[in-house]
């Protein structure tokens, strides 16, 4: 795990709210080797989104350095971004976010639209990424017929199916009960251990922050310590 | 699953409103073709006849008729081979049918009219029989109308010297079209004009509503049509000449500009249909910014979820236009085989045109401002739903 997956310099976020500017994060410096499962915790407004919002190329730092799988992503324009996600890190959301207008495999499709994979191979890789979440036999099913955990199964599966180095999850199981919750924490711990993924989660559960190798806490936009 | 799949899935994600979306396009695309096509009707005036005749008429209006004693000098002015005359009858077949009927000089309006294809004999009968009639194979076919059979006619403008309206003619001809665009003209009738003059009673003798003017060459149209108005200023029957074709179109035009009609019709429905289909598409968009921003989150860029919108757009606008299109062809088809080809409400080629460009504008006028909006969406905004 020696090996930089996520490295981080001296980021500044400043949000503009009307006149008014909010400055969330303060000049932060992290590194998350590959293969890590890192979980943030921190009080609502401490910048645990903003952060990974930056470390999944989903927003830009008003100032510092983010380097994410060797590639300087700071400075990528809006398109390039677009791009580099489209091949590099996997989603997952606290509300699933899954497409009501289509199938489980469907949804875990969408992504593979962005390669130039054939329609076979397309659907062989939905199938595996599926198996990987136990959902095999409800790929015929739309979102609204699967259960909360199921849809983030599904949800799991879709960041997955392209195969990217890193998954990025906001409160992942904020929506789930306890055992339901176990469950996908426990499957994101294989496809941390199994497959090698490195995971950068964000969360406000304790035990859910005892599925990951390490636990990072910020506060007020700045980290505080680390916990092993 | 691909891109269009995916674009038709979010389609049909309100399955009812999608629905009455595309009913609404259907039936404005329906209209459309079907008044396309009058408009075509109305503003065509037979392309296909070219300036080889002018037609000259009074100068108010042709129901105003001319006296017969100008045509030795139609037929002096240079340019001019040959001059025939005709008069409408106002024919009404059975209760109510209209007919277009005129009274002429047979062996003249032959000889102005090559384009009519009749047997010899036929055409020495019509010459040689006072109440000879001759029918277009249009009608003559419509109406069962055999040659040898009496025809009933009544006139609704001229009655005979006994005062009656119903008028007895023998049909002694049927005659057809030299092409294609001929024979779809064979919906005429004429009888002879000096039978006419004699019978009716409102003594119109030697007055005829317009002269056609048979020309040598084609390319002195304007100079004859010129030399004849002049010939005739200041005198008290003034002539108005011009184009077979331009003659068409204001013998049409008569009962109002349709074309324009036609274009405020049109304005009206497709204004509204702007709003009916840009409401969908903007409120289509509106609900579903948090999907749109997982897209871009997903690696579409701003460029793909644009197209994602204006595809949805144009699908909903292709899908009730083809429809609509289809419809009033089929519509067209039905009514022109209804009226037995008088009323030729073709949905041709042009009116297919038209409507798949009206097709692609709207589905850019609909989309593009919803679909910009989604392409600008912040992706952290939306998914906080800011």
């Amino acid at each position: 795990m020696s090996e930089s997956m996520v490295l981080i310099r001296n980021v500044t976020k400043v949000y503009e709210r009307g006149r008014q500017k909010i400055e969330v994060l303060h000049g932060l410096t992290l590194d998350i080797p590959r293969g890590d499962f890192v979980a943030l915790m921190g009080p609502s407004g401490s910048g645990k989104t903003t952060l990974l919002n930056l470390i999944g190329g989903l927003d830009q730092p008003t100032s510092g350095e983010i380097t994410v799988g060797g590639r300087r992503i700071d400075q990528l324009s809006s398109g390039q971004l677009a791009q580099w996600r489209a091949h590099n890190v996997g989603f997952v959301f606290q509300f699933y976010n899954l497409m009501p207008v289509l199938s489980a495999e469907g949804n875990v499709e969408l992504p593979l639209l962005l390669t130039k994979l054939s329609g076979a191979q397309r659907r062989k890789n939905v199938a595996v990424a599926l198996e990987i979440v136990g959902l095999a036999d409800r790929a015929k099913h739309k979102p609204k017929e699967l259960s909360g955990g199921q849809e983030q199964r599904v949800a799991i599966a879709r960041a997955l199916v392209s195969d990217p180095q890193l998954l990025v999850c906001d409160e992942p199981t904020g929506d789930l009960d306890r055992k339901t919750a176990d469950e996908i924490l426990g499957l994101l711990q294989v496809l941390n251990r199994e497959h090698g993924k490195t995971i950068v989660m964000v969360t406000h559960d304790p035990k859910a922050a005892e599925f990951a190798r390490r636990t990072l806490h910020l506060e007020k936009g700045q980290l505080l310590e680390q916990a092993a | 699953m691909t891109r269009s799949g995916f674009v038709i899935a979010n389609l049909f994600r309100r399955r009812t409103r999608t629905i009455l979306t595309l009913l609404s396009v259907t039936m404005a695309f329906l209209l459309f073709g079907l008044l396309q096509s009058v408009n075509t009707i109305f503003n065509a005036g037979a392309d296909f006849v070219g300036a080889t005749r002018l037609f000259t008429q009074a100068r108010v209006s042709f129901t105003s008729p001319l006296p017969i004693s100008m045509l030795p000098k139609l037929e002096a002015v240079p340019g001019v081979a040959r001059v025939a005359y005709q008069t409408w009858f106002g024919g009404v077949w059975q209760e109510n049918t209209p007919l277009i009927m005129f009274s002429l000089d047979p062996q003249r309006y032959r000889d102005v009219y090559p384009e009519w294809v009749m047997p010899e004999e036929q055409w020495q009968a019509f010459i040689h029989t006072r109440t000879g009639m001759i029918a277009g194979k249009q009608i003559a076919d419509q109406y069962g109308w055999k040659v040898g059979q009496k025809i009933p006619i009544n006139s609704n403008i001229y009655p005979q010297k006994n005062g009656s309206k119903a008028w007895i003619f023998d049909l002694v001809g049927v005659f057809d079209g030299k092409d294609e665009d001929w024979k779809k003209r064979t919906n005429l009738a004429f009888i002879q004009q000096d039978y006419f003059d004699e019978a009716n009673q409102f003594g119109v003798k030697g007055r005829e509503n317009f002269f056609i003017l048979k020309l040598a060459d084609s390319n002195h149209a304007q100079q004859v049509a010129r030399t004849v108005d002049a010939m005739f200023e200041n005198s008290p029957d003034e002539t108005k000449t011009q184009t077979e074709k331009d003659f068409n179109i204001s013998f049409v035009k008569q009962i109002g500009d349709i074309g324009l009609i036609v274009r405020w019709i049109l304005f009206a429905v497709f204004f509204t249909l702007l709003l009916v289909v840009g409401n969908t598409m903007a409120q289509s968009v509106r609900e579903r910014i948090p999907e749109l921003a997982v897209l871009k989150t997903l690696g579409f860029s701003d460029g793909s979820v644009l197209g994602f919108v204006l595809a949805e757009a144009f699908a909903l606008c292709l899908g009730g236009g083809l429809v609509g299109l289809l419809l009033a062809s089929i519509a067209g088809a039905m009514v022109e085989k209804g009226t037995g080809g008088q009323f030729q409400l073709t949905v041709d080629y042009h009116v297919w045109l038209i409507g798949i460009t009206v097709i692609v504008l709207m589905s850019l006028a609909v989309g593009l401002l919803p679909g910009l909006r989604a392409r600008r969406l912040r992706i952290v905004d939306a998914l906080a739903g800011r």
